[in-house]
């Protein structure tokens, strides 16, 4: 399917892609979850994306070409590329590397042009996943969001730099420019809020909220010590209030900055009213239409815009009456061949970049397999990690965390230290060997599997499932919580529940792991990248087989 | 005790900390020995010296506890007391002035 | 003011069922005019903010409950004119559990609400 398009320039194939026409009086632009990264990358999106119950087929539950047929999008196009798996690499070095603040910069710069007053709105998950971002302490991403232009920002990763630093980004950097938003995160003595809950700022004469929704479960997905003075959840309750005390404010236009992740913002849109529009984050789906919720007030678009500097979200309402009347909704992928670099964001990232940037690039092997995270299951890159840490941690098991940043790489491409950071870079990757019995894993593994398929979105976290290194098992989407998981095998041989095990793992999320001297992921992952003799071979992908919940359209494996 | 009472219209938000390990009587120490239980059992609160509540805990309440409540005609320049008791005997009382 | 000893049968007493009745609840049934609040997914297992709340008059004593802890009661709130039958604490929860509310009447009537709180290892994230 490739020769479809095989034959086109990228510049013909970026014709039109961004001269959207404008429509009505107020803009909101959209990007989240970039996850610290300053230069163009490739990220492959997802073949598994399950919805199970009744998220199941639906948005954000379609991959490849189910998804394309809902978006009314060609195969083979530059969109479909963006959107999908489908014939990865080909069409990756076809189309070339995705993002990059500079370039994201430029296409920002055109909609601002072509939608005087529009303001750029930042989900979150900015702050982190890059080795500058770590080292600098997101000051570099601080900067760049700065001079990209941010205007209203919320966050979930940012808070695993702790409260004290972004409480000073908050309050310094940010002060009279950047507005930081979260209206359910309070402090855990007498629930104070932390942040404005809302701004309402004036685009073209119409006042518009924006309400900040940070990740409700930053407490229970990443060390809970790092935000201990504070409480965060879901807090619809809340929310509503915010709503109604900004449409008494005036506000003709309320938009909530989301992230919760899309399934459990396509539930609060059911259950809140007076919402315009939810522009979300935090599971990574780059949806290129929204979807529309029904509720006891009227009506609310979700819209959810990627990952990884990818996606630009561009939403256009008319207000009418003071209320909007109609809107248009674009998802334009950053194509950093057809949107050229930026010069003044250039400058400031190689500025940022210079005193990294012999670190960085140095070379730990050469990949001979496309590397790539995002999956409900595992990828080859996660596959990378547990084969690195069952190796050089002498493990039978080996656990990675079922994050859903981390950036791809094509088969032939060198890795580097910036790439092993891009996968591993929090403020808590240390290494850890734990012994553990048989049903101890299997809990394990049934915990994290009721985060990613409990039918109802309020309890799910938004991450993907666990990656495991040389353990097999089955997993049944939708099993209920205890029972999705079975058959676990070591060597074939099936696992004792009283029996004790050793698992590598990384990221713990307790306490007491801080303290403990351990080494950090990527230099036990070095280690083994250096011990390949230059290459790496393609990685055998460790999956479960899936029982149950198949056939599915988030489902392509 | 952190007593923070606030007036609301025709009633008095009140919210309380307390300092109290709240041992569950399910933990056991270094020696595998049963930690006893050891927690606040009764808890009262006044207004301007008049009871309006009276609670029962167990040990299930969690250290350092925390209690909401709302009393019905307190204004600002009342006085709220908060009263514990323990499975020890231990006592007690803090005061603050609704806001 | 009628001032309660401590009822140790009540905090003693393993189930929901055990320990409503211990407490003077004459019968049980499910309420929509009663509430219980709490995190769909506990932040803390040790530090689970719950509250319990009632429309109906005529309740003497409103109760917060955790189904799957060794004893179910937690705490237990006499009501009186001169407050809301509206209370918050917080609890411990070793397991994901139901919890409840129960208004127990002046005519030992109870009236309950319950709604699930997953307590859960955590630690993976997008
Ligand atoms: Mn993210
Ligand atoms: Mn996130």
């Amino acid at each position: 399917s490739m020769g479809s398009f095989a034959e086109a320039s990228a510049a013909t194939a970026s014709n039109g892609l961004y001269d959207i026409p404008k429509f009505g009086h107020v803009s909101f632009l959209h990007m989240t979850d970039c996850h610290a990264q300053l230069k163009p990358i490739y990220f492959r999106e997802p073949s598994i994306n399950m919805g199970i119950g009744s998220m199941e087929g639906n948005l954000p539950h379609l991959v490849g070409e189910y998804l394309l047929q809902v978006a009314k999008i060609r195969p083979g196009t530059a969109q479909a590329h963006a959107l999908t798996y489908l014939d990865y690499e080909k069409a990756a070095k076809r189309y070339g590397k995705v993002g990059g603040f500079a370039h994201l910069a430029t296409l920002v710069k055109r909609m601002k042009a072509s939608r005087p007053g529009a303001l750029l709105l930042d989900g979150g998950d900015t702050w982190q996943g890059s080795g500058t971002s770590l080292w600098t302490n997101g000051q570099d991403m601080v900067d760049a969001c700065k001079l990209l232009g941010v205007d209203v920002m919320t966050g979930h990763w940012e808070f695993t730099l702790g409260m004290e630093r972004v409480k000073e980004i908050v309050e310094k950097d940010f002060a009279g420019k950047v507005d930081f938003v979260a209206q359910n995160i309070k402090t855990s003595d007498f629930g104070d809020p932390v942040f404005k809950p809302y701004v309402i700022r004036e685009i073209n004469g119409v006042p518009c909220a924006i309400i900040g929704q940070a990740f409700p479960y930053t407490p229970i997905a990443n060390p809970r010590y790092m935000v201990a003075d504070w409480e965060f959840g879901i807090q619809d309750e809340n929310m509503q209030k915010m709503v109604t005390e900004a449409r008494g404010k005036g506000a003709q236009v309320v938009v909530v900055l989301s992230h919760n992740g899309m399934d459990v913002d396509l539930k609060m849109a059911t259950r809140v009213s007076g919402i315009d529009a939810i522009m979300g984050g935090h599971t990574h789906d780059g949806m290129p239409v929204a979807s529309i919720v029904s509720n006891k007030g009227g009506k609310t678009i979700v819209t959810n815009a990627g990952s990884n500097g990818k996606f630009l979200g561009v939403l256009d309402f008319e207000v009418k009456d003071k209320k909007v009347s109609d809107f248009r909704y674009k998802l334009l992928p950053v194509f950093s061949n057809m949107l050229p670099a930026d010069k003044e964001m250039d400058a400031l990232i190689t500025k940022i970049r210079a005193p990294y940037e012999s670190k960085l690039a140095e070379k730990l092997a050469v990949t001979d397999g496309l590397l790539y995270r995002r999956g409900n299951f595992n990828g080859t890159g996660d596959q990378l990690l547990v084969d690195a840490l069952l190796d050089v941690q002498g493990a039978d098991i080996a656990f990675s965390p079922g994050f859903r940043w981390g950036t791809t790489l094509l088969p032939g491409q060198a890795i580097t230290r910036e790439w092993l950071l891009d996968m591993t870079a929090t403020t808590y990757s240390y290494a850890t060997v734990t012994e553990m019995t048989g049903e101890t894993i299997k809990t394990v593994l049934e915990d994290v599997a009721d985060n990613l398929f409990n039918p109802d979105p309020y309890y799910q976290q938004g991450g993907d499932m666990v990656r495991v290194g040389g353990l097999s098992y089955s997993c049944n989407p939708v099993g209920t919580m205890g029972k999705r998981i079975g058959d676990l095998r070591l060597k074939g041989q099936l696992i004792e529940s009283g029996k004790k095990y050793k698992v590598a793992g990384w990221a713990p999320v307790a306490e007491e792991a801080r303290n403990q001297g351990n080494k950090q992921v990527w230099d036990v992952v070095e280690t083994w990248l250096k011990a390949q003799g230059g290459r790496v071979k393609p990685r055998k992908l460790n999956a479960p087989k899936i029982l149950g919940a198949l056939p599915n359209k988030g489902y392509a494996a | 005790m952190r007593i923070r009472a606030q007036a609301s219209g025709d009633k008095a938000t009140v919210r309380v900390l307390m300092s109290h390990e709240m041992e569950s009587g399910q933990r056991k120490d270094a020696s595998g020995k049963t930690v006893p239980a050891w927690f606040i059992q009764e808890v009262t609160a006044n207004l301007n010296g008049k009871q309006v509540l009276a609670a029962e805990w167990g040990p299930a309440v969690s250290k350092n506890p925390f209690l909401q409540f709302a009393v019905k005609g307190a204004k600002a320049g009342d006085k709220i007391a908060v009263t514990w008791k323990d499975n020890k005997g231990d006592t007690r009382t803090d005061e603050a002035t609704v806001s | 003011f009628a001032h309660a000893a401590f009822n140790k049968a009540a905090f003693d007493a393993k189930s929901v069922q055990d320990a409503a009745k211990a407490a003077g609840a004459a019968s049980m049934a499910e309420s929509k005019d009663v509430t219980i609040t709490g995190p769909d997914i506990a932040e803390n297992g040790a530090v689970v903010p719950l509250g319990a709340s009632t429309s109906l008059s005529g309740v003497k004593q409103l109760l917060i409950m955790v189904e799957k802890n060794p004893a179910a009661l937690v705490a237990l709130f006499h009501v009186s004119d001169a407050v809301d039958a509206n209370f918050m604490t917080r609890a411990k929860m070793g397991q994901s559990s139901d919890v409840y509310a129960v208004a127990i009447m002046n005519d030992g009537k109870a009236f309950w609400a319950k709604k699930e709180v997953k307590v859960t290892l955590g630690g993976c994230g997008g």
